[in-house]
C-alpha cells in the first residue's frame, strides 16, 4: 500500500496543531500521487470526536494506538510500536514533526526499519515518475539549501517545524475511517519511566510553536525593560524569545534562546529589538516569515534579513508602537 | 563511571561574514572546531567523572585533520581520544554514521554512559545520537538539561520538551543528548594542552571495526543530497530612520501599515 502517513501528536488526550499541520502537507503530496493519506496517533484516553478531526482536517485514514503506557512519550515503546506499524502496512512516506517527540522518535525508527530520514524540511514534493519525495531542507545554519531523495528504500522519512505549513481549514463533509489497533505487549520496553514533570518557570513557553516571536537582545539593558517587549507580544498574543547574550544575562531562561545554541523559529512574525544579527541569531530565524526589527544601528547586520527595518532607539520606538497598537485595537472594535 | 562521547569536527560559523553583494556565505578561510554544541557534553562529561571517577573516552568520525578536535577535548579533560577515519565513510548520512558510531562504541568497550551532542552546526539534524541509540538498543534521552541524580544502575535526568522538563529514570547504560543548559563549558588549562600534546591518538580504519561494507559512507546511506542551492540571505527589506519625535512616529505609521498590509493586525 503506498500510502502517505502523518504522525500526529497528543498532550493529555488533545491533539497538538502540528499534527493539522502535517496534514495539509500529506493531502498535497497524497492527492499528486493519488494515494490516500494516513494519520498515526498514539495516546491514552483520545476521543472518537478528537479522532473525527484528523478527518476532517485532511486525513482518509486513521490509525490509533491506545494504551496507558502510551500516555506520555517514551521513544522506545513509541519506536517500537511504529516501527511495527510500518512494517505491518508499508507506507509509502512517512512526515512528523520536529518536535522534541518527533526529531527523538523518527531517527530512532529509522535504524529500526532500516530508511532515510531527512529532517527540517521546508518543503515537500513527489517526483514525477519515480514517485519519489523530494526533500528540501537548510543546512549550515540556513546558508545551503539541499533537495533529498531516498530512492532505495521504503518508507521515505522527514521532519518539518512546527508551524512551517497552516492548517487545512475543518471540513465536516469529509469522510475517513478510524482504525484502532491493539497495542501488542512485547512492544512495550518498560526501562525508561517518567517519574515527574516540571514546569515551574511561571510563563514557560514554546517559542517553536509560536505564531509571533517578539525578542529581546543585548540592545535591552536590563531584565526590567523587557517589560516593553511583552507589552509588544501580548498586541499579537506573541511570546517572548532573546537572543543568547539576553539569556546569558540572566534576563530570560534558556527555553526563550533563538538561534545555533537555542531554538529555531518558524513564527508568520518575527520582531526583535536591540538584536545584532548574530550568524548564529540568523541561524534560529531565517524560516519566519516576516521579520521586523528595530536596531540604532545602520549597519547592524538583522536589518539584511527584515522585512520591514526601523533605525532608532528602541526606547523610543517601542513605547509609541505599543501606544499606537492599543489605539488602533480601540478603531477596530 | 566511563562515559563515552562522539564528538564532530565542523567548521567555525562565528568567524563567518556574509558577502553583502550576493548575500551568501563567505566560507574561504575558516577553520574547523568542535561542534559548540559538543562543548555542552564534553563538560557535562567531564563533571560526572569529577563526582564519581573513571574515564572520559572522545571519539570522532572524520579526517585524519579531526585529531585537533580530539586533542582539544583531551585538553579540557577527557583521558582518550579515537579518530575513526577510512576513504569509505565518506559521504555518510545520519543512518550509515550512526552505525559505524554505534560499532566504535562497542568496540571502545565497556560504557555506562554515551553523551552526544544535540546537534552538529553543520548537518544540523540532530539524528545521530537518537540512531546510536538505537543500534546499541540502550535507553536514550534527548534534549537533556540536567542530570538529577547517578547511581550505579541508573540515572534521572531532566528533558526539555515543548511544555516544560520531562524527568526520566532509566537504567545504565543510555545515551544522553544535552542542550546548552546542562553545562557551562571549560577552557582547556595549560596542563591539559601539554598532555593532549604527547597523548596518542589511535586510529581505527572499517576494517580494524570489522563493518558491514554495505552500511557505510554513501553506499550504505538511504538518503542522498541531488542538488545544492545557495539561498540569498538578504531579503532586501523597508528600511526606515526613526529620528527625533516626528520620526518615531512616522516609523512607527509606516510599520503600522506594512503590518496591516501583510495581514499581521
Ligand atoms: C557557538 C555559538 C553559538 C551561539 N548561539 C547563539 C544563539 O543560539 N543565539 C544567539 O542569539 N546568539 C548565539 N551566539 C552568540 C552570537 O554570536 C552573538 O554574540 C549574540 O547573538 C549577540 O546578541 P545580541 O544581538 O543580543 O547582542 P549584540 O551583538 O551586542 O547586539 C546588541 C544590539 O543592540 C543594539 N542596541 C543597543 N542599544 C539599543 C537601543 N537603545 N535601541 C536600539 N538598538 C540598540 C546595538 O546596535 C546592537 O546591534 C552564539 C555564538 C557562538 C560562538
Ligand atoms: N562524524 C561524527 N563523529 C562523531 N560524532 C558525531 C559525528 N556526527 C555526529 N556526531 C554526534 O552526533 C551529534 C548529532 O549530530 P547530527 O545528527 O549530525 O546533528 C553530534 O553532536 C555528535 O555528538
Amino acid at each position: 500500500m503506498s500510502y502517505i502517513w502523518t504522525i500526529a501528536e497528543q498532550s493529555k488526550g488533545k491533539l497538538r496543531d502540528v499534527s493539522f499541520e502535517l496534514l495539509s502537507r500529506g493531502r498535497k503530496l497524497a492527492d499528486k500521487m493519488d494515494t490516500k493519506l494516513c494519520s498515526v496517533l498514539l495516546g491514552n484516553n483520545v476521543t472518537d470526536e478528537t479522532l473525527q478531526e484528523l478527518i476532517y482536517r485532511g486525513a482518509d485514514e486513521v490509525y490509533y494506538i491506545e494504551d496507558a503506557r502510551l500516555e506520555n512519550f517514551i521513544v522506545e515503546t513509541y519506536s517500537k510500536v511504529l516501527s511495527d506499524l510500518i512494517k505491518e502496512y508499508h507506507p509509502h512516506s512517512i512526515l512528523a514533526a520536529a518536535t522534541s517527540s518527533g526529531r527523538t522518535l523518527m531517527p530512532h525508527v529509522a535504524i529500526h526499519v532500516k530508511t532515510g530520514l531527512t529532517a527540517d524540511c521546508t518543503e515537500l514534493d513527489i517526483e514525477e515518475g519515480t514517485n519519489n519525495l523530494l526533500q528540501t531542507r537548510p543546512a549550515i545554519g540556513g546558508n545551503i539549501m539541499a533537495t533529498i531523495k531516498t530512492p532505495d528504500h521504503r518508507p521515505q522519512m522527514a521532519t518539518v517545524r512546527p508551524k512551517s505549513s497552516r492548517p487545512l481549514p475543518l471540513d465536516k463533509s469529509r469522510v475517513g475511517k478510524i482504525i484502532r489497533v491493539a497495542l501488542k505487549d512485547e512492544l512495550v520496553d518498560s526501562r525508561v519511566k517518567m517519574v515527574g514533570f516540571r514546569k515551574d518557570v511561571e510563563e514557560f513557553v514554546n517559542i517553536e510553536e509560536a505564531e509571533v516571536v517578539v525578542s529581546g537582545g543585548k540592545g535591552m539593558k536590563k531584565q526590567e525593560n523587557f517589560v516593553l517587549l511583552r507589552d509588544l507580544a501580548k498586541h499579537f498574543d506573541g511570546v517572548l524569545g532573546a537572543s543568547r547574550d539576553a539569556v546569558d544575562r540572566g534576563w530570560l531562561p534558556y527555553p526563550h534562546q533563538v538561534g545555533l545554541s537555542g531554538k529555531t523559529v518558524s513564527p508568520k512574525l518575527y520582531i526583535c529589538a536591540g538584536i545584532s544579527g548574530s550568524i548564529q541569531h540568523l541561524a534560529g530565524i531565517k524560516t519566519s516569515e516576516y521579520i521586523v526589527a528595530i536596531n540604532q544601528d545602520p549597519d547592524a547586520n538583522i536589518f539584511q534579513l527584515a522585512d520591514f527595518g526601523i533605525v532608532g532607539n528602541l526606547f523610543e520606538v517601542i513605547p509609541k508602537l505599543n501606544a499606537r497598537l492599543e489605539a488602533y485595537k480601540k478603531e477596530a472594535k | 563511571m566511563n562515559i563515552i562521547i562522539p564528538i564532530k569536527q565542523v567548521p567555525e560559523t562565528s568567524n563567518v561574514k556574509m558577502d553583502k553583494e550576493t548575500g551568501t556565505m563567505i566560507r574561504e578561510g575558516v577553520v574547523s572546531v568542535i561542534n559548540p554544541l559538543d562543548l555542552y557534553a564534553i563538560e557535562a562529561g567531564i563533571q560526572l567523572k569529577e563526582q564519581f571517577g573513571g574515564k572520559v573516552t572522545v571519539f570522532t568520525m572524520g579526517p585524519q585533520a579531526a585529531t585537533k578536535a580530539l586533542k582539544e577535548a583531551i585538553a579540557m579533560g577527557c583521558d582518550e581520544g579515537i579518530l575513526i577515519s577510512d576513504r569509505k565513510f565518506a559521504g555518510a548520512d545520519t543512518w550509515a554514521t550512526s552505525y559505524t558510531l554505534s560499532e566504535a562504541i562497542k568496540h571502545i568497550g565497556e560504557y555506562d554512559l554515551v553523551i552526544a551532542g544535540e546537534r552538529a552546526t553543520d548537518g544540523d539534524t540532530g539524528q545521530v545520537g537518537p540512531g546510536i541509540a538505537a543500534w546499541l538498543d540502550i535507553p536514550l534521552a534527548t534534549y537533556v538539561s540536567k542530570i538529577d541524580e547517578v547511581t550505579k544502575d541508573s540515572i534521572t535526568v531532566e528533558r526539555l520538551v515543548e511544555d516544560g522538563y520531562q524527568i526520566l529514570q532509566m537504567p545504565l547504560p543510555a545515551l544522553l543528548t544535552v542542550i546548552k543548559e546542562i553545562s557551562n563549558p571549560r577552557l582547556p588549562t595549560l596542563r591539559g594542552k601539554k598532555k593532549a600534546r604527547v597523548s596518542e591518538v589511535p586510529v581505527m580504519s572499517a576494517e580494524d571495526l570489522k563493518l558491514e561494507e554495505s552500511y557505510i559512507g554513501l553506499k550504505g546511506s538511504p538518503t542522498k543530497v541531488v542538488k545544492i542551492g545557495y539561498p540569498k540571505v538578504t531579503r532586501g527589506g523597508k528600511i526606515v530612520k526613526a529620528a527625533g519625535d516626528e520620526g518615531v512616529n512616522e516609523a512607527v505609521e509606516g510599520l503600522i501599515k506594512f503590518l496591516e498590509a501583510k495581514e499581521l493586525i
